[in-house]
């Protein structure tokens, strides 16, 4: 194909561009760099994004800053916070604040671990029964149903139960009972966004329809896909917690937020040891907070694509 | 025929009996109870080089029409046939490689193009999913049809929303372009610009028939876009053609009382036409799910007889083909 050069007024119109392209020049803006500079205006949200760098830091730094080892135990029980142990011990002599630290890569390993593959999942399912509506649609979203009227704590127990407490298998588990509300997600936005015009101009192009698919259709679907996994990633860990806490989640001596928790279920722990129980409360609390608030930062910024 | 029209010379685009029903659903089964019929068998040809102007008022099908044509919508029945080649029954592979040669402008220049992607990869996309060029090549391409329709390489790094609906509007008709199609179904492809910018458009699509030797079919609602862009005219009404012709014809001599009609009700830009005849229709355009029996324009024709209630007039003539009974002189 060879292309003829341009003849005369569309030479003029070419120019008279040109020097509105270089007048525009410094007003460019990308995408990322708007949605950027929104996210910073919310200030909780920004105070979130510090509060979960610096658990993820904690996590990633959990032998630097742990001063001993999670599992270690010491000849003090039950002793009050002091220099040695900055909150105390617990009942069979750990240092509190060192299985705080460790317990940290539990729940972002789980909250993150479990997101990721259901959005992996969900993505997939709704986008085929999005685009293909038809009978795809119809057998998609009635798992999805199935899925979404088991009651959900229960079949997570007894899953966990029979396949083994432990912190792969509770990502596991999560993940593939996570996926139906980001199926649902997607499929709606997938079948309003395959009505656009730019989608049919793909079909017309000649285009596959996986490349259809995943480079026109999704990646305009992804700001509400991306605010929901950071909600699930708050709920995963809460998930967790409660997991751990019926001792169905990650097994002793391991230390996890929600398995620390157990202990405040004695009157004692609760009245008099309060260094055994409000730690973990809090940081579980802390973690949750701090997604849920950058998950709304998000979804502000996200929100409109075009405005500026 | 036009001037344009060399004498029997082979049609680029076949229309035969084309019909594109929509079901109508109801109740817990979903029972179909009847059909909108969108386009009720319509008929036309289109010659190399030629503009064929589509118009109608909204709801007639001519933009479902279009998208029958290039497959976007499968057409219930009847027969496309393109360069010797039956559109309605290929497969979807060699509908894909086929469709180089076919191609369509929208009419919301917001809405067609991917927000997501920079100008230059949406250019460069066509050519590297039909493996027609490569590397340098393709950028050389891109470069060379971005100054073909009036913008410059210094574009290619923006998102669509960082320019005006006219610039967009050039950069769907590069999209289109850029394949070197043989036929263009341009959908209502001005409709959506303010008056200068389409003039603009317009021209530019002209340059651009002469300059690769393009076939468009031009679909619109606005005569005065159609008028000068056309060199033939079909007018549609409820899903049927009603009159096919030249252009001049049509404004001049339009035979179908629909025809004539549509055109006084064109505001002519000159205050001393004024008074020139107007025909007023009552009533509405009938359901398309339930056309009229006979000639569909028969419910509000002011000249309608007993025959035009019970049968069908067909497309009848040679180069100024009519649908009706009793033609206008």
């Amino acid at each position: 194909m060879s292309l003829p050069n341009i003849n005369e007024p569309l030479t003029k119109q070419s120019l008279e561009s040109k020097t509105l392209v270089m007048e525009e020049l410094g007003k460019e803006e990308s995408y990322l760099r708007l949605v950027t500079r929104r996210f910073f205006k919310h200030k909780l949200a920004v105070a979130g994004l510090i509060v979960f760098t610096l658990i993820i830091l904690m996590d990633i730094f959990a032998q630097v800053i742990a001063p001993h080892h999670p599992n270690a135990v010491s000849d003090t029980f039950e002793a009050a916070p002091s220099a040695d142990h900055l909150l105390g011990t617990d009942q069979v002599g750990r240092d509190v604040f060192s299985r705080l630290v460790y317990a940290s890569r539990v729940s972002i390993t789980v909250g993150l671990g479990a997101v990721a593959i259901y959005v992996a999942i969900g993505t997939v399912l709704g986008a085929l029964a999005g685009y293909f509506g038809k009978w795809v649609d119809n057998i998609i979203m009635r798992v999805t149903d199935v899925f979404m009227s088991f009651p959900y704590l229960m079949v997570i127990l007894v899953l966990v139960s029979v396949i083994g407490p432990n912190l792969f298998n509770i990502t596991l588990v999560l993940g593939i009972l996570g996926w139906p509300q980001v199926a649902r997600l997607v499929r709606g936005s997938v079948l309003s966004i395959k009505e656009m015009d730019y989608v049919k101009a793909g079909v017309a192009l000649g285009y596959s329809t996986p490349k259809i698919i995943f480079q026109h259709i999704l990646p305009n679907a992804f700001a509400p896909i991306l605010v929901n996994a950071t909600f699930g990633v708050a709920s995963a860990i809460i998930m967790e917690a409660s997991l751990s806490f019926l001792g169905m989640g990650v097994r002793p001596p391991a230390a996890s937020w929600g398995n620390m928790l157990t202990q405040a279920q004695s009157l004692t722990v609760l009245s008099s040891q309060p260094w055994l129980w409000i730690p973990p409360g809090l940081m579980i609390l802390l973690s949750v907070l701090s997604i849920n608030f950058i998950g709304d930062g998000l979804r502000d910024a996200l929100e409109s694509n075009q405005s500026r | 025929m036009s001037p344009k029209i060399k004498e029997k010379q082979k049609p680029l685009l076949e229309v035969v009996n084309l019909k594109k029903y929509y079901p109508i659903k109801k109740g817990i089964i979903s029972k179909t109870v009847g059909h909108v019929k969108a386009v009720d068998g319509i008929s036309f040809s289109v010659y190399p080089g030629e503009t064929m102007g589509l118009v109608g008022e909204s709801g007639c099908g001519k933009s479902t029409t279009g998208r029958s044509i290039v497959r976007l919508d499968d057409p219930t029945d009847g027969d496309v046939i393109f360069q010797n080649k039956n559109l309605a029954n290929l497969s979807k592979n060699e509908m894909r490689k086929l469709r180089t040669d076919l191609q369509i402008i929208f009419q919301d220049p917001y809405s067609s193009l991917n927000p997501r992607k920079r100008i230059g990869d949406l250019l460069a996309e066509p050519l590297r999913a039909h493996k027609l060029a490569e590397g340098e090549e393709i950028e050389r391409k891109v470069n060379n049809i971005l100054e073909i329709v009036g913008l410059t390489k210094y574009h290619k790094s923006r998102y669509p929303h960082e320019f005006s609906g006219g610039q967009r509007q050039r950069i769907g008709i590069a999209r289109a372009l850029i394949l070197n199609p043989k036929l263009i179904i341009c959908d209502e492809p001005v409709s959506a610009l303010d008056v200068s910018i389409q003039a603009q458009v317009l021209n530019l699509l002209k340059d651009l028939q002469k300059e690769f030797n393009l076939t468009y079919v031009f679909i619109a609602h606005g005569l005065g876009a159609v008028k000068y862009i056309s060199d033939r005219i079909t007018v549609m009404y409820l899903g049927k053609i009603v009159e096919i012709a030249p252009t001049e014809e049509i404004f001049n001599q339009p035979r179908h009382p629909y025809t004539k009609i549509l055109l006084s009700a064109y505001p002519v830009p000159n205050p001393h036409m004024r008074n020139r005849e107007q025909i007023v229709v009552e009533g509405d355009v009938p359901s398309p799910a339930n056309p009229p029996k006979g000639c569909a324009f028969h419910t509000r024709c002011p000249f309608a007889q007993p025959i035009c209630r019970e049968k069908t007039p067909p497309l009848d003539g040679e180069n100024h083909q009519v649908a009706c009974h009793f033609p206008l002189t």
